[in-house]
């Protein structure tokens, strides 16, 4: 997938961090464990859940590659997670493709539209450049309510396949279990950026786009780099939700609640390292689930907005920040 | 006449009239925004905020909407000059506006959209001004007063910014704080009151476009979300900090999307207008009215 643009270099062994090799196996570990452990719950709503908290641990993860790491503002997270739940929507009914391969094809779209927004806005910076991405969604939302292929906008019906693959106990659980595998990546990919060269070329250009070009840094195709592996990797995060919920309507799939999650996440977990948007997904995301099932939806937008107004007033660095200024 | 030019005179005259609204949503966009660097976003809903208290006084007082809008400017102006306290606080003091700024302008405008769905519902609200069901014929061209009134009084406001800005010291200390702050300090302004003074009107624009706003069409709490694109796009074609490029490019916005809504169906006016927008983003970054950076 999108790992092989990551140029495989040499560490430069920094003090007592995992390598590469052994991040990934302790995400394969965690994924295996945590996959383990919900079939030992092995109830449908503990599936549901944790594939709606997984689903925002990607998306999360995804934004915070591009607007943590280098700094640019994505307001359109929720296009590109559409454009992945579309995708499968588009794939699954024009070839009969299972949902592994629509994922697959999801990335490569997602990708696709991450490289061209790049392409387009490359010249805007700050809040030029989040409201370009804001306007790629609409213009986006206007193609899928205008298809009448994919529903338009009245929507459309994707039925889970009867026979369950791998062996799984009900199709809700493989759902889940791919979308631990995905966020599990997810989080490997983002920790490789982190540690690699191309992680220190968008953090320099995060910090002084200007001085990081005139030091060598090739800030183009940094941010090029940047804006398709995240695309592709939100797209990915989109392309199970046909199967979550049977439906899907253009509306709610752009639905700013995506974006606006995307956004706070990271923000509320810290934007400087892959373990910030983790964190900030799975409380956000537990937040809300807790609050549909006990209050009401309406009542979780409004405590996404208040922790994320209170955490940017008082704790401009995240949860990790809280952390790493007491040590 | 020829239908199809009857039909695109209309498109393109109520599309004038519509911008007149557009330019009343963005013209405050355009102060915090282009003049102060305060990247807004959560503008359009406080113009839902606006336009939601302006049907409610208006079921309970039944006084004109777009009075009650101008009464409600200094409310509005008010809560603008508070906001802009926290966000001096918390943000600009601190020197990282940009993500974080951006951030807390968003969750504040989750807050606002969410408080209104909870305390006055998800329904629909609008107003029946004593005009609204008044409309000009000149000629084949409909003039619906229900559209033309909002865009008069929208226009007569800018207007009176615009003399405002030129021509008072504070307006002209406004449009000093856009250019340089530190050279305000030199002249024994304060670039943070002046600041402070400068957002409170921009919200208070926000609340008149609401007003007008909820005299043009019905309004729910999540109005708000088609006119984020619009009004920064108008205020980016505009040029940021001009409010004449601002109104122009209001209007052009109004005639483009209405246009296309008349002649393909309306669900494809936002893709042309954004379109737009991204082209002129792509192609030429000041704005089609802006000067050189």
């Amino acid at each position: 997938m999108s790992e092989a643009i990551i140029p495989a270099l040499p560490t430069q062994a920094p003090r007592r961090r995992l390598g590469h090799a052994g991040f990934w196996l302790a995400a394969t570990a965690a994924a295996a464990i945590l996959i383990l452990a919900l079939r030992g719950m092995g109830s449908e709503y503990a599936y549901f859940a944790a594939t709606f908290v997984l689903q925002y641990v990607v998306l999360a993860t995804a934004w915070n590659i591009l607007g943590g790491y280098a700094g640019y503002v994505n307001f359109g997270a929720a296009a590109f997670f559409a454009a992945g739940a579309y995708t499968t929507v588009a794939v699954s009914k024009a070839f009969g493709l299972s949902l592994l391969p629509c994922i697959g094809i999801a990335a490569l779209v997602g990708g696709a539209l991450g490289l061209g927004t790049g392409i387009l806005t490359l010249r805007l910076r700050g809040a030029y450049f989040a409201i370009a991405t804001l306007c790629l969604s609409v213009v986006l939302q206007t193609f899928i309510v205008n298809w009448s292929y994919v529903g338009g906008s009245r929507g459309a019906y994707i039925l889970r396949p009867r026979d369950v693959p791998l062996g799984f106990d009900s199709y809700g659980g493989y759902l889940c279990a791919v979308v631990v595998v995905l966020a599990a990546a997810a989080i490997a990919i983002a920790r490789s950026i982190e540690v690699s060269r191309l992680g220190l070329g968008l953090a320099a250009l995060r910090d002084d786009e200007a001085a990081a070009e005139a030091a060598g840094v090739p800030t183009l195709r940094l941010k090029l780099i940047a804006t398709s592996i995240s695309g592709a990797m939100m797209a990915v995060a989109g392309a199970p939700l046909p199967y979550l919920g049977s439906y899907i309507e253009p509306a709610s799939a752009f639905g700013l609640s995506y974006a606006v999650n995307a956004i706070a996440m990271p923000l509320i977990g810290g934007t400087a390292s892959w373990a910030g948007p983790l964190i900030g997904a799975v409380l956000l995301a537990s937040l809300q689930q807790a609050a549909t099932v006990t209050i009401s939806s309406a009542a979780n937008l409004l405590i996404v907005g208040v922790v994320l107004v209170v955490f940017v007033c008082v704790a401009p660095h995240g949860i990790i920040g809280l952390f790493r200024r007491r040590r | 006449m020829d239908p199809d030019l009857a039909l695109l005179l209309n498109g393109v005259v109520s599309g004038l009239l519509l911008g007149g609204l557009y330019a009343a949503a963005a013209a405050g966009l355009s102060i915090s925004f282009g003049m102060l660097d305060v990247v807004n976003i959560a503008h359009p809903a406080f113009m839902v905020l606006g336009a939601l208290i302006v049907a409610l006084l208006w079921g309970a007082t039944g006084l004109d909407p777009l009075l009650l809008s101008i009464l409600l400017a200094p409310a509005f102006w008010a809560l603008g000059a508070g906001l802009y306290v926290i966000y001096h606080h918390f943000f600009e003091r601190r020197g990282d506006e940009a993500i974080q700024g951006l951030a807390f302008f968003f969750g504040v405008m989750f807050i606002v959209e969410v408080g209104l769905v909870l305390a006055v519902g998800p329904e629909q609200h609008f107003v029946d001004a004593a005009y609204a069901a008044t409309t000009w014929r000149l000629g084949e061209i409909d003039v619906p007063l229900r559209m033309l009134v909002p865009a008069v009084v929208a226009l007569a406001a800018i207007g009176a910014l615009a003399l405002f800005l030129r021509h008072s010291f504070t307006g002209r200390a406004i449009a000093a704080v856009a250019q340089d702050r530190d050279a305000l300090r030199l002249l024994a302004i304060d670039p943070i009151r002046i600041k402070r003074l400068a957002f409170g009107i921009s919200l208070a624009f926000a609340g008149l476009a609401g007003g007008a706003l909820v005299v043009v069409q019905p309004v729910d709490a999540w109005s708000g979300h088609v006119f984020i694109g619009r009004v920064f796009a108008i205020v980016i074609m505009g040029g940021l900090s001009s409010l004449g490029g601002c109104v122009l490019a209001a209007l052009a916005f109004g005639v483009v999307e209405n246009v296309t809504a008349s002649f393909f169906g309306p669900s494809w006016s936002p893709a042309v207008a954004f379109g737009c927008l991204l082209l002129v983003l792509a192609i030429r970054p000041q704005g089609l009215f802006g000067r050189m950076a």
